[in-house]
């Protein structure tokens, strides 16, 4: 049962830097030096009661890398974070951290041996120790004089090193529990939701602040977060969960780029679907024939297939432009630095366009739509 | 057991975000068996609890099946308890009622207006709590005999529990979002309005949940109804049992009370029905915005002025003067210190017992969830029903059929008493200590390399002694205070503070009675501050009900 889970999960991918044919067991640790100082998750799977929330789970993270875990709730991306952390036992499969395996069959290292270290959402300072207590916590007594400096240092806390959580402002409290999480020096940091309870203004600096602090510690690091901005800004690599399998692994802008199905096109940003044909290494659609990238799949010539153009990829022309197709505004959402346009055409219904600063075209505004490519697309079951 | 605590507790929970399944007596379970999945030994700890919380229902019942059914009825279905019936509810209505208005009006104008001098307000409306009820009886009944009978039990009832009341209250009003009062303001709604729509609609539940108080109190209290003249069901069962040692009345009658206690939990239930405040909670809360009184300064000044004079300085007072009266008696110190010395035993172990006992099933209502915890709440709720009386006429009955009397009287079992009569209260302590330290924290700890036993002592420990003192506290302070059940199981020849009290004031000694009345005042009176201040640091929802 759990071998065919973990087969069945080794899911199709179009990308050529995902994880190479990671049937589990297939590649020990010790064959590959260099991958075996970062994390390696096999044919993961765990079930509450009757209930299965992850159904082998594959993800290849290389050592001193940003990984997220994306997906949407109940995707089961916290089971995976707290099996990582050794909080919850899996049902089937392996995790190696560092070369050490700490999960396998007959086999579960308590989450105190781990040498993981772990941010939970709403940070879960100690109330009772002040930023230098909470910080120092995970450390040996000895070590606590060099090293709680360090990390207040590291993040801009030693102004604050005895306050005590309550005096703290949220952004203030997910550094002290990074700074905690970090000092021990963890093989891998776990970040689950960090940046969901701070405010959107808050949550950018932050953000920027604790990938700094990140990339200068060189922490194997996994994020957990359901938002999609978030996840392709942060990491080298996005994992997207789904129904409890890997949709896809890869790195942001490839995924944004050449995502595996229709479905994640749409959950990794705003995204045009056209159906069209495939002549002579292009696809023939309604807003005319567009390349097809590198990174596409081999189509058949003739091939029916689905096209993605993400909405900065069509662009705004006036009327009677040359390859351009007609349209009419029906909505306008202006963002300030962009504005995304709903544009109905007769050649191919209501598509998303988004156009640099402030488009001043009110609804009912005659336009012109012309696609550039190069576009990728997935083979349509005829 | 095992199907519930098996596969179908865990199918209904959230499989996302499920904390982890430990807690304190967890983690000290985890120790021995490797692992903490499922509560499986908290659930069978809890329902020992439950069921030991249960034993006097259960004593009561199977001593009526062995009276039969129709002896039972025609102890019952007498003229007698007709008139009991009828002094019990309407004493328990009409108080209840006054406690519910007085209680609400002096904390919607402590916590909500501009009232001079709220803090110290705040607290001389809730120290007539700490004052044993058959204190401020014997403090009014001593200085006039025209405070008797029914009247007198409304007026002397209302001034020693309206606390009830008041504190929930104070505090819903204090933690309730002051946007939605705003709100309505905006939608065109006068301040009276808005008082009746939606400021009592918010403290509803804490009315509620006073008012519940209030009148499993006036189905349990004793003392001042003796002092008053007032015949109750209580009074009734307590002369039955030690005046004519007529055990089967005592035990129909009991029936009778316990059915009340059952009706007026019932009853809160259904009105209070499911509706919960909610509040989107963000960010630090604003402060409370507070009517201006203006010309109503004054009178209502006057009127808490008037509250605490009759609920605090009578009583007080009346205690100090019989005291400084007494003096001319021979003062018996000794005993004094006797007395003093057997309260604290007692309600110590009482206060211990109690805390344990409500350790794990405080551990499993706040971390887990599932038909089987709320069984054992449930079951654990159904004390309140419970009058002190009853439980230990139900414990003596027990010790005299199964145990040939071994156990009467001694100090184990007026220990066990307190520690089922006053478990409620240690529940509240310890759900809102357990909520001071969310798995989260442990699982942070863990992941820091901290074994159970460091995580226990450095992270759980320091987190929930505060709390677990509070609940020890609180069933001290109750235990100190307690008559009715002691003067039944308390050793023979051993007297406590409220029994001396009592005797002493049974013979008109009211000299030689004041001295105990103020040494428990003043015993309870202070931490009890000191107490309602930690409840009232508490986010309102870690309280519990």
């Amino acid at each position: 049962m759990t071998d065919l889970r973990a087969t069945l999960s080794a899911t199709p991918s179009a990308t050529p830097s995902a994880t190479p044919g990671a049937s589990p067991g297939a590649t020990g640790p010790a064959a590959e030096p260099s991958r075996a100082q970062g994390v390696t998750i096999t044919g993961l799977a765990k079930a509450f009661g009757a209930q299965p929330v992850l159904r082998g789970v594959d993800i290849e993270i290389p050592r001193g890398s940003v990984t997220a875990v994306l997906g949407s709730s109940g995707s089961g991306k916290t089971t995976l974070l707290r099996m990582l952390a050794g909080f919850e036992r899996p049902d089937a499969g392996t995790i190696t951290i560092g070369g050490t395996p700490v999960n396998g069959p007959g086999r579960h290292v308590a989450p105190q041996d781990r040498h993981v270290g772990y941010v939970p959402q709403e940070g879960c300072l100690f109330p009772h120790l002040d930023v230098a207590g909470n910080v120092g916590f995970g450390l040996p007594r000895a070590r606590r004089k060099d090293r709680v400096p360090e990390m207040l240092e590291l993040t801009g806390l030693s102004e604050l090193a005895d306050r005590y959580p309550h005096q703290l402002s949220g952004g203030q409290q997910q550094r002290v529990a990074l700074a905690r999480a970090l000092a021990p020096d963890p093989a891998l940091l776990l970040l689950d939701e960090p940046f969901s309870s701070l405010d959107a203004f808050l949550r950018t600096s932050v953000r920027l602040e604790v990938l700094r602090v990140l990339r200068k510690a060189g922490t194997t690091t996994v994020i957990v977060t359901h938002d999609q901005d978030e996840a392709l800004s942060s990491a080298d690599q996005v994992a997207v969960l789904r129904h409890g399998q890997v949709a896809h692994a890869a790195p942001p802008l490839e995924l944004y780029t050449h995502p595996a199905d229709a479905a994640l096109a749409r959950f990794v940003g705003d995204a045009n679907l056209l159906p069209g044909t495939v002549r002579g290494g292009r696809a023939e659609t309604a807003l005319g024939a567009l390349p097809l990238a590198d990174g596409a799949p081999v189509f058949a010539e003739g091939e029916p297939v689905l096209v993605l153009l993400r909405p900065e990829q069509l662009v705004l022309l006036s009327a009677d432009a040359a390859g351009s197709v007609p349209g009419t505004v029906t909505q306008r959402d202006f963002h300030g630095h962009d504005t995304v346009l709903t544009v109905d055409t007769p050649a191919s219904g209501a598509l998303t366009v988004r156009c640099a600063g402030a488009a001043d075209l009110a609804p009912g505004t005659p336009v012109a739509i012309r696609a550039t490519g190069p576009v990728t697309g997935w083979a349509q079951p005829a | 057991m095992t199907s519930l605590t098996g596969p179908g507790r865990a199918a209904s929970a959230d499989p996302v975000g499920t904390p982890a399944r430990r807690g304190p007596l967890g983690a000290l379970r985890a120790l021995w068996r490797g692992r903490a999945n499922r509560p499986t030994g908290l659930l069978l700890v809890s329902a020992l609890v439950t069921v030991v919380l249960l034993l006097p229902l259960v004593f009561l019942l199977i001593e009526a099946r062995g009276a039969g059914v129709g002896r039972v009825a025609s102890l019952i279905d007498r003229p007698l308890t007709g008139q009991l019936l009828w002094n019990t509810v309407r004493l328990t209505v009409v108080v209840t009622a006054l406690c519910a208005v007085i209680g609400t009006g002096a904390a919607w104008l402590v916590e909500r207006t501009d009232l001079p001098g709220r803090r110290i307000w705040a607290v001389l409306l809730v120290v007539p709590l700490a004052i044993p009820d058959f204190v401020i009886s014997f403090g009014w009944a001593s200085l006039s005999t025209d405070v008797s009978g029914f009247r007198g039990a409304v007026l002397v009832m209302t001034l020693s529990v309206y606390p009830l009341v008041y504190l929930p209250v104070a505090a819903s009003l204090r933690n309730a979002d002051p946007a939605l009062e705003e709100v309505a303001m905006n939608l065109g709604q006068g301040r009276f309005q808005v008082f009746w729509r939606v400021t009592l609609r918010q403290a509803r539940v804490a009315v509620l949940g006073g008012c519940l108080l209030v009148a499993l109190g006036l189905l349990a209290e004793y003392g001042a109804f003796e002092i008053l003249g007032y015949q109750t069901f209580t009074t009734e069962i307590f002369t039955e049992f030690s005046v004519s040692f007529n055990i089967p009345t005592a035990s129909a009658l009991s029936l009778v009370l316990i059915a009340l206690g059952l009706l007026v939990l019932a009853g809160e239930a259904a009105v209070r029905g499911r509706s919960r405040g909610s509040r989107v909670d963000r960010g630090a809360q604003r402060g409370t915005g507070r009517h201006r009184l203006g010309g109503w300064t004054l009178p209502a000044l006057l009127a808490l002025a008037l509250l605490a004079a009759l609920a605090l300085g009578v009583p007080v007072g009346s205690a100090v003067y019989w005291w400084a009266d007494g003096t001319q008696h021979p003062f018996t110190g000794d005993s004094l210190l006797d007395a003093t010395w057997h309260t604290a035993l007692y309600s110590g172990s009482a206060a211990l017992l109690a805390t344990a006992m409500a350790l794990p099933v405080g551990v499993l209502a706040v971390r887990h969830d599932g038909r089987m915890r709320r069984l054992l709440e449930r079951g654990a709720y159904l004390v309140l029903a419970m009058p002190g009386l009853v439980i230990a006429l139900s414990l003596t009955y027990f010790s005299e059929t199964y145990a040939d009397g071994i156990w009467y009287q001694t100090a184990p079992m007026l220990v066990v008493t307190y520690a089922i009569m006053f478990f409620p209260l240690a529940l509240v302590g310890v759900r809102a200590s357990v909520a001071q330290a969310p798995p989260g924290l442990e699982e942070v700890a863990h992941s820091l390399g901290l074994g159970r036993p460091a995580v226990l002592w450095r992270v759980t420990r320091p987190l929930v002694a505060p709390g677990l003192a509070a609940a020890f506290c609180l069933v001290f302070l109750s235990a100190v205070t307690e008559l009715t059940a002691t003067l039944i199981l308390v050793p023979t020849g051993v007297q406590t503070l409220a029994t001396q009290f009592w005797n002493y004031q049974q013979n008109l000694a009211y000299g030689q009675a004041a001295p105990f009345a103020l040494l428990m005042i003043a015993i309870t009176a202070v931490p009890s501050y000191v107490l309602g201040r930690f409840f009232d640091r508490l986010p309102g929802r870690a309280a519990g009900q």
